[in-house]
């Protein structure tokens, strides 16, 4: 039985919006010749390759449903428990639960456990429920077996890209390739096929490797690490986008709105703006979700499961994460479209009557576009580095909640045990870091090419 | 200049006056004080009586606005909003959830804060500009290209690995300092010196890459031509020339940002166990302690209105072609 969430609709909503939006630069040739300039740039392709990888994942962990419970009569009866396709898709890494800490590729737990032999007490290493079972003798056949898997999996990656290959380039063949307009560069085709290929290599190596063992460990309850943090991606993409997403309609009808008309409206908008950007941001999420935590509290009955609380209160985040951010580009807006009205395009129009509105609509809006653009691939990367922050000021997403925030939290304890417990952290930075480079390589290319000021 | 300034502190008013309403709101309207209340007693075995007994003890029990059973003036001065809100504006923060003078515990606890970010903020400073300064003397060459990606890859490390790695290598491996913790007079700098090498390297990334932009903005302009043209050499038209009208933008942007100093870092503070007003703030979020975080917000945005102010004023400093009116 499906289900949508709130924020699954959010997303749904901003891949529609963002489908609309290819489109409409395919259409239109200026849009289509700066996006062209983004990915001729090396860094601009691959991190669109990458940050896709990311998307994907978020996607599939965007779409939610209610397990069907294994039942021997005819009645059809659904679980309470919510899964997504993502969950499905990697089945065993959810489900092969250790019992506590074990160390990225270990065959027994990370600390030694008592148990009562016929010689007496003796101290052992427990050998884990899942990871490395299938070995008789995993001192000595690990090593060997890890590299056969590894092997397999990067070939079996690299079988997939080679067909993919294949495939592209007869499709180009057979389609005849469109000779280049004078001037233009050549997309780097080659670093984007690199990227894919090491992508996919991963993800054959990670397959073959995951039933097996627990790559980045299990955690204190002894769920797998990689599982958290490949459920994390869908968090951060979420706070990135859904963020930007929710303040974009205001930030553009005011910020334009206060720079065309000017007079009482501009200082209303003015003081609004200045009034929400005076209080320092971290102060007013806390005072917002701290109020959230009273009403939840209050009203703890209304919310049907806890994932659906977990979800509202990410909404929420994003709303006020929202609410914080968007003056930055309300003040752009506004400064931009005071330049803009004073154009002859613009006063022709008022000459001929245009109303008010439609100016905006027509004149003002595609011609700050770019600007918005430009912020809201910017932005992304710090909201993602921000949600870790709040999460560990506990005012972050929900704990329950997969999110590099909360590994890193949980991760700070385990660093000061003895020997300490480094996979959590690790696996979050790893991945962390990978989309927030990935996104600022973006976001410098996307600056480079539709920003005016930026000389090529 | 003078007209000018009282003007700015004037048109702050209405703007603290927006941020109280909206605290205010934020905390008493979406919420009843009955509600925090009921969250800060537990909400399973708690009598109607309990309740009533805290709001009196914090002073939540009065109306919120206005007060019909007092006489005369005491009719708006007697409610919540005056007593939690208004008195802010004399800089009265009153006692925190736990009973403490607020007003008392910022006085103490800005010297740690100030200990941690002042010296972060001159090094960070001097640091950011001289590697800056050196990517832009060799541009566009592989130092400035590999200079540029390692600003980019430093910049996309969350700020809280580089706490608790620099915690993990140089606390706990080397056990060169003390991992947390704070000491009055001299013996506190053993506990600031992880802190503060902390927060310039994880300032090192931004910094380095935004000043190098205003390098590079400076050298493409005429000027710099002239005094080449005039056979000067690049290290002098770079220290004399470049440097300092590139300073102008530099340190007009830290002006904001001084008197937020005051308030700490959250998380730096937090990690390290210094008793500044940064950990002061996260232990009442974390605390849930309103009357902290109320009175937290309202003195942010003071000092914010105060580094707008102070900016302002150092740009005509900086640059006399700037003129306040």
């Amino acid at each position: 039985m499906w289900v949508v969430l709130l924020t699954d609709f959010f997303l749904y909503l901003l891949l529609a919006g963002v489908a609309l939006y290819v489109g409409f630069v395919l259409r239109t040739p200026h849009l289509r010749h700066a996006w062209r300039s983004v990915m001729t740039r090396r860094g601009g392709a691959v991190s669109v390759v990458a940050l896709g990888f990311f998307a994907a994942i978020a996607i599939l962990d965007s779409v939610h449903f209610h397990p069907r419970l294994e039942q021997p009569g005819a009645q059809v009866e659904y679980s309470n428990e919510i899964l997504s396709v993502f969950d499905v898709l990697v089945e065993p890494l959810r489900t092969q639960v250790e019992r506590t800490y074990s160390a990225p590729f270990a065959y027994h737990a990370h600390s030694k456990e008592t148990r009562e032999t016929p010689q007496g007490r003796i101290r052992v290493y427990p050998r884990l429920e899942y990871a490395g079972a299938h070995l008789a003798d995993p001192e000595q056949e690990r090593g060997w077996d890890i590299t056969v898997r590894v092997l397999r999996g990067a070939l079996l990656g690299a079988g997939v890209w080679a067909l993919l290959l294949l495939g592209v380039r007869l499709t180009r063949r057979l389609r005849g390739a469109r000779p280049r307009a004078e001037g233009e560069a050549a997309i780097p085709w080659r670093s984007v096929a690199v990227t894919v290929l090491l992508i996919l290599m991963l993800i054959g190596i990670v397959t073959q490797l995951a039933g097996a063992y627990h790559v980045f460990g299990t955690d204190k309850v002894g769920e797998d690490v990689l599982y958290q943090t490949l459920k994390s991606i869908r968090t951060g993409v979420l706070i990135g986008t859904l963020t930007t997403l929710i303040m974009l309609p205001f930030a553009i009808a005011l910020g334009i709105t206060a720079g065309y008309y000017r007079g009482w409206v501009d200082d209303i908008i003015q003081y609004i703006y200045i009034t929400l950007n005076s209080i320092p941001g971290v102060l007013l999420i806390a005072a917002a979700i701290l109020s959230l935590h009273v009403y939840l509290n209050a009203h703890a009955d209304e919310y049907a499961s806890l994932a659906e609380r977990a979800d509202l209160r990410l909404l929420f985040l994003c709303m006020i994460l929202g609410l914080t951010s968007w003056t930055g580009l309300c003040r752009l807006l506004r400064g931009e479209s005071l330049k803009l009205r004073e154009h002859e395009y613009i006063q022709a129009a008022v000459a001929f009557g245009v109303s008010g509105p439609r100016i905006l609509m027509r004149h003002i809006l595609p011609n700050v576009m770019h600007i918005v653009l430009i912020t809201v691939v910017l932005d992304f990367s710090g909201l993602v580095l921000a949600e870790a922050v709040l999460s560990y000021v506990d005012i972050g997403v929900d704990p329950s909640m997969n999110s590099w925030g909360n590994m890193i939290n949980s991760a700070r304890l385990e660093m000061s045990r003895e020997p300490p417990v480094w996979w959590s952290l690790t696996a979050s930075f790893v991945f962390m870091f990978a989309l927030v480079l990935f996104a600022n390589l973006l976001s410098d290319a996307v600056r480079d090419a539709f920003d005016p000021r930026v000389k090529r | 200049m003078i007209a000018y300034i009282i003007r700015r502190v004037l048109y702050a008013i209405p703007i603290l006056i927006g941020v109280n309403l909206l605290t205010f709101m934020l905390f008493f309207v979406v919420n009843s004080p009955e509600e925090v209340a009921r969250l800060h007693l537990g909400d399973k075995y708690t009598t109607q009586g309990q309740v009533e007994a805290w709001k009196q003890e914090h002073g939540y029990d009065k109306p919120l606005l206005y007060n019909p059973e007092a006489a005369g003036l005491d009719g708006l001065t007697d409610t919540i909003f005056y007593t939690k809100s208004v008195r802010l504006f004399v800089f009265d923060f009153g006692n925190s959830d736990s009973g403490r003078n607020i007003g008392h515990d910022i006085r103490q606890r800005m010297w740690p804060s100030l200990a941690i970010a002042v010296p972060s903020l001159i090094l960070g400073l001097l640091l950011n500009t001289t590697l800056a300064l050196m990517l832009a003397f060799f541009r566009a060459s592989y130092l400035d290209v590999g200079g540029v990606v390692l600003c980019v890859i430093l910049m996309s490390v969350s700020s809280l690995f580089y706490i608790i790695g620099g915690q993990y290598l140089v606390g706990k491996l080397l056990q060169l300092v003390p991992i947390s913790g704070y000491d009055t007079g001299f013996e506190a700098v053993k506990f600031l010196i992880l802190p503060v090498i902390i927060s310039v390297i994880y300032g090192i990334g931004s910094g380095t890459r935004w000043y190098r932009t205003l390098f590079l903005e400076e050298i493409s302009k005429d000027y710099v031509r002239t005094a080449r043209a005039k056979g000067l050499s690049e290290q002098w038209v770079l220290f004399r020339h470049v440097l300092r009208n590139a300073l102008i933008p530099i340190l007009t942007g830290v002006v904001v940002i001084l008197p937020l100093l005051f308030m700490g870092s959250l998380i730096t503070e937090s990690f390290f166990g210094i008793p500044g007003l940064g950990s002061y703030t996260i232990d009442a979020i974390q605390r849930q302690d309103f009357s902290i975080v109320r009175a937290m917000v309202f003195l942010g945005t003071v000092l914010y209105i105060l580094g707008l102010l102070l900016t302002d004023i150092s740009y005509t400093l900086a640059d006399p072609r700037i003129r306040l009116r």
